[in-house]
């Protein structure tokens, strides 16, 4: 009796730090959305909100710490238990800096907006962030449903985001060159774009953590590039599982 | 009328009696006999004995046939065994055509309909529903509801990628003490994508407008000034002015055609489409743009079935946007080769549909980029050729909502390939 009462107890603090981390993602999802949002349509308010919102992911990194150190420290997890522990906490570590990049992004909304910049390179951005976006939403996802085999579009689509920052990265470049009033805004820009791609850089950290959960081993290396010729792929993959 | 209600009555009686004698055939027999034998034995006189035979067959005719205890717990019976019992939640749950989820005390999935598999992917019972849906109003309305908080609660949820999608939500618990709790999702996209296809459509149509309108209106300003009495001018204008409205015509029929599928994200359960069909109906379409860019299109179609699950239109216009793109762009290499295959590579057969031309190419760092609405490698070019920068992200949306992918390989100098991937049917 008293062992079955001390198991149901173990898995409750197991269900409490999961639920935790998925509260923490839907968190950071909110507010790298919400940092673009403010930065496409120049919205102050909405950007000082992300701003406030950092401090919730930062506490939840703080108490997700303290009750794996608890757990680790009460039950003395082995195999699979531990692996999920430490996985959260370093997923939350991974979370926590998607928050900080967001905020990033928001601060600069302010001296973005003080010139028009072409709706080309918005509309740009707001690519590259909708496929970071989906790379994070699902990552947590299968962090959700544990189906790691749907893991392997992950990789496919980090090359995605690596090849649009670089091209939006040579865009602005091209604008800062055209006409020296460009180049302030056009280097908070180029901050966003780098901050976005390590949002999508973050996420795959995620993968990989989530894989070594589930399967504890690391997650297979890239795949060998077929052709030496430049392609991207775009696929429909939100409906994971 | 009054006489067949009558005679339907005395109908009624005569059947409800003839049933009482019926069932009561057995006792009345032995009744009857029993009087019988007594009077044999003259115990009794002749006119009583026939007055209790006759007593007996009264009573035998007037008697219910089912005592009224019975009757009523036969009544109350039927109300339980009602239709409904036999109905599975599950079979109900599917019957609903929004979202449904049905899950349990510890906030896992225990049913998901299959529009809410549809819309937020499959949900295998026992997924934790808190992990499924982070977003915060959807963990505070979750948890409202497994802490049995009041009664129903509801909110507004919004889902982003991989298209946006907005739902009213309410989360209750199922009857009394099941321990269930079910999750309802009510679309709400329809009017949110109004208002954006709205503000989207005027944003993009006036930035895109401007400029084919302000070249004609100073073409008209030169003819009606200093042009007025030179026909050579005034042809040359006019020729200019006509493919501006046409530009523009086209650029309105393109912001139509990608509203119109953004408004209605998921397909229609659609057809199955023989694509070898429908590309060979788009090459015929496209014979005479290939003949004056002095193009030739070359098949390469695999043998076998090579069939889709879709809507027949909307790949016939995906297949046009690429092959017009690769005569317009890729006219200089002299030809256009349209290959499709079976490929089991993925996981899931898929038929492969390839464009590939020997152009310029597009460089690497567009490459990303060209499924954008109105990215233009080089504006000039596409401007020259009346393009409006949105062939390819109607391409991008009609793939997504066949659950289809496109790939694009290009080397500088040797050509390009768009590659279609499409679940085989
Ligand atoms: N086969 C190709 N070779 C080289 N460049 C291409 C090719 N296909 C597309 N592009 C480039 O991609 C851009 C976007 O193509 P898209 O079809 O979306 O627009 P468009 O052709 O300009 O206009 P529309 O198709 O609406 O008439 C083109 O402007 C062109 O620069
Ligand atoms: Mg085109």
């Amino acid at each position: 009796m008293l062992t079955q009462h001390t198991v149901r107890a173990y898995d409750e603090e197991l269900q409490f730090l999961a639920r935790k981390i998925a509260a923490m993602g839907g968190q950071a999802e909110r507010m790298v959305d919400q940092a673009i949002n403010a930065l496409v349509n120049a919205d102050h308010a909405l950007a000082q909100k992300v701003v406030q919102d950092d401090l919730l992911l930062d506490e939840a990194e703080r108490e997700i710490d303290d009750k794996a150190i608890l757990v680790i420290a009460r039950r003395q997890p082995m195999a699979t238990d531990l692996r999920e522990i430490i996985g959260a906490i370093r997923i939350s570590a991974d979370l926590e800096r998607v928050g900080d990049l967001g905020k990033n992004i928001a601060k600069r909304v302010a001296a973005v907006a003080e010139g028009r910049q072409p709706n080309s390179l918005f509309r740009g951005l707001e690519a590259l962030a909708e496929l970071a976006l989906t790379q994070l939403k699902d990552v947590l996802d299968v962090y959700a449903s544990r189906s790691v085999e749907r893991i392997g579009i992950v990789r496919d689509r980090d090359e995605q985001i690596d090849a649009m920052y670089t091209s939006l990265f040579r865009e602005l470049l091209t604008y800062m060159m055209e006409d020296p009033r460009n180049i302030t805004p056009c280097t908070h820009l180029l901050f966003v774009a780098k901050n976005i791609e390590r949002i999508g850089d973050h996420a795959t950290n995620i993968a990989e953590t989530i894989y070594y959960i589930v399967t504890g081993e690391q997650m297979p290396p890239e795949r060998p590039k077929e052709d030496r010729s430049h392609g991207v792929t775009l696929a429909d993959d939100g409906k994971s599982g | 009328m009054a006489e067949t209600s009558t005679q339907t009555r005395t109908r009624r009686t005569a059947k409800l009696t003839a049933g009482r004698l019926y069932q009561n055939r057995w006792m009345l027999a032995a009744a009857i006999l029993a009087v019988l034998a007594v009077d044999l034995f003259g115990a009794a006189s002749a006119g009583f004995t026939a007055a209790t035979i006759v007593a007996l067959v009264l009573v035998a005719l007037v008697a219910p046939r089912t005592p009224a205890a019975r009757r009523l717990a036969e009544a109350s019976a039927r109300v339980e065994r009602s239709p409904l019992d036999r109905l599975s939640g599950e079979k109900l749950a599917a019957a609903v055509a929004e979202p449904l989820i049905i899950f349990d005390r510890d906030g896992a999935v225990v049913h998901a309909n299959e529009a809410a598999d549809t819309a937020f992917g499959a949900m295998t019972p026992p997924l934790p529903l808190l992990l499924k849906f982070r977003a915060p109003e959807m963990q505070a309305l979750i948890e409202a509801a497994l802490s049995g908080e009041g009664t129903a609660q509801a909110t507004d949820y919004v889902e982003r990628v991989p298209f946006e999608r907005v739902y009213r939500v309410t989360a209750s618990a199922v009857g009394r003490g099941t321990g269930l709790f079910v999750l309802a999702f009510k679309d709400q996209s329809e009017a949110r994508r109004i208002d954006r296809m709205r503000a989207d459509f005027i944003a993009n149509a006036s930035h895109e407008l401007r400029t084919p309108l302000a070249s004609i209106a100073g073409f008209v300003e030169t003819l009606r000034g200093p042009a007025r009495n030179d026909p050579n001018a005034r042809d040359q204008f006019l020729q200019i002015m006509q493919d501006q409205t046409g530009r523009m015509a086209r650029l309105i029929d393109d912001l139509l055609s990608l509203s119109r599928l953004e408004m209605k994200p998921y397909l229609k359960p659609g057809v199955r489409v023989d694509l070898r069909q429908t590309v060979d109906a788009v090459i015929d379409s496209l014979a005479p743009l290939a003949a004056g860019s002095a193009v030739v299109v070359e098949r390469d179609f695999a043998e076998g079935p090579l069939e889709v699950q879709g809507d027949r239109d909307e790949l016939f216009q995906v297949f046009q946007n690429l092959l017009e793109n690769a005569c317009k762009y890729g006219r200089s290499g002299g030809r256009v080769v349209v290959s499709m295959k079976r490929s089991a590579e993925a996981r899931q057969p898929e038929i492969e549909v390839t464009v590939r031309d020997f152009g310029p190419g597009i460089p690497d760092e567009h490459i990303p980029r060209v499924t954008e609405r109105f990215y233009r490698v080089d504006v000039e070019t596409s401007r020259a050729h009346k393009g409006t920068g949105l062939g390819l992200s109607i391409v991008k949306h009609i793939l997504t909502r066949h659950g289809a992918r496109l790939s694009i390989r290009s080397k500088q100098g040797e050509g390009s390939a768009f590659t279609v991937h499409l679940p085989a049917a």
